[in-house]
């Protein structure tokens, strides 16, 4: 208790009460509030890839029905997009972050950024009791007219819960736009700030301007199905094509929503364990913006096997391509930030080189289903299902976990231990590679998504991939249970450990409750590795006399 | 309209006159409704609810005489919009172009 009194207070001793986290507007309790509600999402949705893994390691559809499995595939993947990585890394790191980063005291609309968590609550919970109840097996992508006219399970509460999550979505993105503009430093010039709030500002433009049109989407699908409107309807004048532009409207930048904040965790990452400042700092910034633009003129190539007209499928193929150039800015750029740098292998880092490698794979395989014949052969194949994956697994998830291991000391104040955490690393990148990897051989030899049973020459294909899945599941309880552990037993961080540059390395860990003492004073270039800008920070801000 | 001419009693003027604008052109709307002007009623109506979208984001969003930045996001959110029609009418209206089904 006197060691307690002596500590100065921070976020997470300064109330102790349940309603002071229920009830409280600081960012960092939110963001932490978040952690925990996307982490049980997180294993919900991968219960039930356990589930679709187990029955799909042999060709007979011996541990569920037909029905049930439409339902299991479904809630993983409404869980997944909707509750777990699209809330991901801004709701929790980019919540926690971006007032740190840019020395402001807190989101611009604190009180907004708690009801964007309660809302994620409402919403989240409505869609998964009504999807665990009466089940849904529509897919996630809510196709019609199965989903309007043919789908016998409850489609109208799930559409409800992504309707409202929708809106805790574009509050968050709205909090960060306004923040970035209007709360950054003084001397903090937007040339100046980290590459992780150019990546979220990019994010929030997405999050406010396309998640409103899956919102009216979904209630079309509701008011299509409940009144019989007929908007996607073609005996009533409607178009179920028409669902697919306006779905894909949205679920395709979506993905940018997953990858640009991950691709913002891997710039920050890179130069602090290669103690060198970011190579191209200009380009990728302007990358992250290019990828939002670009990111909403693509969606037309989830749907070339509809009636979709040639000439605009030609056009989404051409800038489907384009929209490889930002990724690849970033890509190389990373890679040169590493060139002669004098790397460290800490956990953070080795996430980053599996995040390279991962989207490397996504990114490639994405110009194949880009390219109008070939996905023609693959479309509804496995070999989807590996490519996206690559993506938002391979990519996001682990972005996320570099990110949430590089600033976990920020967030706890204590470290977590070295030598797990790089074993959990390496065998994620193992387990995910078994897992999805063969996916895309099984999809290319035209094993179909979507059933459990198949021909039995794919077995081999599917016995590799639950074996895969069953080491990545291992690897995904590690941190849980080593992060955990820190928290009591793991040694003080203290304001710096890695000693990265960036105003949220210069305060306490974890950090005060309103961040900063008194207003910073940004004099330096970003990523000035090796931390030649301490002596000028130390000026700055006065608690970073610790340092 | 900037911060140190602000005129509360004008404002709420500004505002009724608007209001009640948006209920004539409301009106008019109604009234368009009932007049067979062929192809041009889609065009009437259109132009009837840009002007009171135009009304409704100059005045009671403050876009007039406003910050540069909120117009650039306005603006934004309207070029989002329009790709979002562009694009699907762009397929509606190349399908069969060829006169082969499905293309």
């Amino acid at each position: 208790m006197q060691t307690s009194e002596r500590k100065k207070p921070n976020y997470l001793n300064a109330e102790h009460t349940v309603a002071s986290w229920l009830l409280t507007v600081d960012h960092k309790r939110i963001a932490i509030l978040y952690l925990v509600s996307i982490t049980l999402m997180f294993f919900i949705g991968g219960l039930m890839a356990g589930a679709i893994r187990t029955e799909l390691l042999t060709p007979a559809g011996d541990l569920m029905s037909s029905d049930t499995y439409d339902k299991a595939f479904t809630l993983h993947g409404i869980v997944m997009v909707f509750f777990f990585l699209i809330p991901s890394i801004p709701a929790t790191l980019g919540n926690f972050l971006v007032p740190l980063m840019i020395g402001a005291k807190d989101l611009a609309f604190p009180r907004l950024n708690l009801l964007s968590w309660y809302v994620y609550i409402v919403g989240a919970t409505i869609g998964i009791v009504a999807t665990v109840t009466g089940g849904l097996d529509t897919g996630w992508t809510l196709y019609t007219p199965y989903s309007t006219a043919y789908a016998t399970t409850n489609v109208v509460l799930p559409a409800i819960g992504i309707f409202i999550t929708g809106f805790s979505s574009i509050l968050t993105g709205l909090n960060f736009i306004v923040t970035i503009h209007k709360m950054r430093a003084p001397g903090l010039t937007w040339f100046r700030l980290p590459l992780f709030i150019w990546a979220h500002y990019a994010t929030s433009i997405v999050m406010v301007l396309a998640t409103p049109v899956i919102a009216i989407t979904v209630l079309m699908v509701v008011l299509d199905r409940g009144f019989g409107l007929g908007i996607f309807d073609p005996k009533a004048g409607g178009d179920p094509v028409l669902f697919q532009h306006l779905f894909w409207f949205y679920s395709h930048p979506a993905v940018y929503i997953m990858i640009l904040p991950a691709m913002g965790v891997i710039s920050e990452v890179i130069p602090c364990f290669s103690k060198k400042r970011i190579f191209g700092y200009n380009f990728i910034a302007a990358s992250s913006l290019s990828i939002a633009v670009i990111g909403f003129f693509v969606w037309g190539h989830h749907l070339f096997t509809t009636p979709q007209s040639m000439y605009a499928a030609m056009a989404f193929s051409i800038i489907s391509f384009a929209v490889a150039v930002p990724s690849a800015v970033k890509t190389f750029n990373w890679a040169a930030t590493m060139y002669k740098g004098s790397i460290t292998f800490e956990a953070p880092m080795i996430y980053a080189f599996g995040f390279m490698g991962l989207f490397l794979v996504g990114g490639l395989t994405g110009l194949f289903l880009g390219a109008l014949g070939l996905d023609l052969h693959v479309h509804d194949t496995y070999f989807v299902v590996a490519h996206f994956h690559y993506i938002m697994v391979g990519g996001a998830i682990m972005a996320y976990m570099a990110g949430l291991h590089f600033w976990w000391p920020k967030i706890t104040g204590k470290m977590y231990p070295e030598g797990p955490a790089k074993a959990a690393a390496l065998i994620i990148f193992v387990g995910f590679n078994l897992t999805f990897f063969p996916q895309f051989l099984a999809g290319y030899a035209g094993m179909p998504r979507r059933y459990h049973y198949y021909p039995p020459e794919f077995q081999i294909f599917n016995v590799l991939s639950t074996a895969g899945a069953s080491i990545l599941g291992f690897g995904y309880l590690l941190p849980l249970c080593y992060l955990l552990w820190s928290l009591r037993h793991g040694r003080e961080a203290g304001p710096n450990p890695w000693g990265a540059t960036g105003l949220e390395w210069m305060i306490d860990s974890p950090p005060p409750p309103h961040n900063f003492d008194t207003t910073p004073v940004v004099n330096w270039e970003p990523y000035d590795y090796p931390a030649a800008h301490r002596d000028a920070a130390k000026d700055a801000v006065p608690e970073a006399a610790s340092v | 309209m900037p911060k140190h001419s602000y005129n509360p009693q004008a404002a709420v003027r500004a505002y009724l006159t608007v209001f009640s604008c948006l209920m004539g052109f409301t009106a008019l709307t109604v009234a368009a409704a009932f007049v067979d002007l062929g192809p041009m009623n889609n065009v009437v109506a259109m132009a009837i609810a840009v002007t009171k979208a135009v009304l409704v984001a100059m005045i009671f969003m403050h876009l007039r005489g406003g910050s540069p930045l909120n117009v650039l996001w306005i603006s934004s959110g309207i070029f989002g919009f329009m790709i979002m029609l562009a694009f699907p009418l762009l397929d509606l209206l190349s399908r069969n172009i060829l006169g082969i089904p499905g293309k």
